[in-house]
């Protein structure tokens, strides 16, 4: 066998230093398509939410008292006051409740999975839901007398969790390396939960309540949880909405991110503490809905290209769709019994998720 | 361009680069060479100011350490041995990555921005790839890809870590001459770690041989790439020899 070195002057690819012709610009990385499809799906989702349910309503009944409701439209709907009042009272607060938090998980699920680059992150991964859990229990084995405080306990449970993640991530490891973070949270969510479990074996009556909570539900909303979290979810909403560009960036790793001039670390506590704020105040009020925030954005990014400035906002819009659908199969499937929504999201969630996995045929994915 | 006045990095007890001193002039292409561990990675990356050091690194007459992170990406490119490359991100995308010290926190890139991207993407050969996968690409179309990205900063300091080490022979001499044919045309500074010692002498203006984190010998290819000083460094019996045209070979050589 002969080689022979090659001489550079052989090489065949070389800058060109003019050029003639003016090269094409980059076609801009747009979101609208999926936005609009989204959108869509959200409509026909929070129409079919308000339409079904034990009380026979038209969808144009649905669409009709919404109207009436829009200021300054003056719009008479011509639906009975009945029948107008479960609409807005009942069904129309829980389609929106789910929304949000569908929003929240999914969104939350989504910036989880760019901050830590692991496609497997969920909202759940810095200790929130175990936090939540053991704050929800906390207040449901205390008494009913305390009851109004579950949201607030949860919430509070949820941050703290995360809090404590980042506090021992932060003096075990290097500072700010994601490795020790999530593991740190692994530690955390372990004790907390099994405080949370020994809390609930010495109070076995309250099993049933505890495990009701666990399972996520949306039975009791009503306009004043929506209030309740609104603020939580729009900041948390916008900030990440805000970080959808350094998403992509943190793609390429801390050290190169931290190289194109972006503070990595400072970055990331920040879409961690907008990430955790808003699945804190979701599970405050809807228990622990698992599975949203890994299905819905796996589905956008394997529907769409991968880029976080599509992912973050379908996410959200897409969760929103998702919840309310699971919560009207959660309510319709065994009516008038209900499923937890839990079950619903997994149940679902987790075949179809397999589905778009397979007809995409695409392996690794962050 | 790049001045290192008694450069020391430590990680926790181990002093990984020590007391080096080291000017290197604008539009110079320096090869750093030296057995694994020597410190090459070490001192490239207190350059990108990603490891803490002591002594004063400055790039075009400012300390490295005094800058913002935004104005030290607009001065210094770094690519590393084994850049991250996300499989189902698009050449585009991954291109534009390039201009984010260019852009406000909050902001997004302009029309200026993907015009910058689009035309390197030309140059480099990648000009029709612009919506590809990066998993779809080859070795050599990557590499020139990450250089694009590098480029994309328009720094005038290049910082190489083993430019070549994942490519064939081919595109190994490929990549350099590229990197050479770019540094002549915007007038780049190049500091770069390489591994190939016979490569780093046909392309490197000046060498700095690093062995336990020092400077053990800095000049001319020829100065440097000598019998003695190769074989006591990389502890190997080394022959070097020139071409018909008069570039030095380095050979490693089997021990009878």
């Amino acid at each position: 066998m002969s080689t022979t070195l090659p001489r550079h002057e052989d090489a065949p690819v070389k800058a060109r230093a003019v050029r003639e012709e003016q090269l094409p610009a980059l076609r801009p990385v747009s979101a609208r398509g999926p936005v609009a499809v989204a959108l869509g799906a959200l409509l026909g989702a929070v129409l079919l939410g308000i339409s079904m349910g034990p009380a026979d309503l038209s969808f144009s009944a649905a669409l009709r008292v919404l109207l009436s409701h829009v200021p300054l439209l003056h719009f008479h709907s011509g639906v009975s006051r009945i029948d107008s009042d479960i609409l807005w009272q009942i069904r129309l607060p829980r389609v929106v409740l789910g929304g949000l938090v569908g929003a929240m998980l999914a969104g939350g699920g989504a910036a989880f999975q760019g901050v830590f680059r692991n496609p497997l992150a969920d909202p759940y991964l810095l200790g929130v839901a175990a936090g939540a859990g053991l704050g929800a229990t906390a207040v449901i084995v205390a008494g009913p007398r305390l009851t109004q405080l579950l949201p607030l306990a949860a919430f509070a449970g949820a941050v703290g969790a995360v809090t404590l993640t980042y506090v021992v991530g932060a003096t075990v490891g290097r500072q700010g390396a994601t490795v020790s973070i999530v593991l740190a949270g692994v530690a955390v969510a372990a004790l907390l939960t099994a405080i949370q479990t020994f809390l609930q074996q010495q109070h076995a009556q309250d099993l049933q309540s505890v495990y009701a909570w666990i399972l996520g539900s949306l039975t009791v909303s009503s306009w004043s949880d929506v209030v309740l979290i609104l603020p939580y979810v729009a900041v948390s909403a916008a900030v990440l909405l805000a970080h959808r560009r350094l998403l992509d960036v943190l793609r390429v790793g801390e050290d190169e991110a931290d190289s194109l001039g972006v503070r990595s670390s400072r970055v990331r506590i920040t879409i961690v503490a907008a990430a955790t704020l808003g699945t804190a105040a979701a599970v405050a009020v809807s228990g622990l809905i698992g599975f949203v925030g890994i299905i819905v954005p796996h589905t956008v990014r394997l529907t769409t290209n991968a880029s976080y400035r599509v992912v973050v906002p379908v996410s959200m819009i897409g969760g929103a769709a998702f919840l309310i659908l699971a919560d009207v199969a959660a309510r319709t499937v065994l009516a008038p019994s209900e499923i937890p929504i839990g079950v619903v999201t997994a149940f679902v969630g987790a075949p179809f998720f397999l589905f778009v996995l397979r007809s995409r045929r695409v392996g690794r994915s962050t | 361009m790049i001045a290192f006045e008694s450069v020391t990095v430590r990680y926790d007890m181990v002093t990984a680069l020590s007391d080096l001193t080291e000017d290197i002039g604008s539009g110079e292409w320096v090869g750093l060479i030296g057995p694994n561990g020597a410190g090459k990675t070490t001192l490239l990356r207190a350059v990108a100011r990603l490891l803490p050091h002591e002594g004063e690194i400055r790039v075009d007459g400012v300390a490295v350490s005094s800058l913002s992170p935004k104005r030290l990406a607009r001065l210094v490119a770094y690519v590393p041995q084994q850049p991250e490359l996300p499989p189902d991100m698009t050449v585009g995308q991954y291109v534009l990555l390039g201009r984010t010290p260019h852009i406000a926190y909050f902001g997004f890139e302009t029309g200026e921005d993907r015009s910058v991207c689009g035309e390197l993407l030309g140059s480099l050969d990648l000009a029709t790839m612009a919506e590809r996968r990066l998993s779809t690409l080859s070795g050599g179309e990557l590499q020139r890809l990450v250089l694009a990205r590098a480029l994309a900063q328009q720094a005038p300091v290049l910082l190489l870590d083993e430019p070549t080490s994942a490519l064939d022979l081919g595109r190994r001499v490929e990549a350099l001459e590229l990197v050479d044919a770019l540094r002549r045309e915007r007038g780049l500074t190049v500091l770069s770690a390489l591994h190939d010692l016979t490569l780093a002498g046909q392309f490197a203006d000046r060498l700095i041989l690093l062995g336990e984190g020092r400077a053990v010998s800095t000049g001319k290819p020829d100065e440097v790439l000598t019998e003695e000083s190769l074989g006591r460094h990389f502890g190997a019996s080394v022959r070097v020899m020139r071409s018909d045209v008069g570039d030095l070979i380095v050979i490693p050589q089997r021990v009878r």
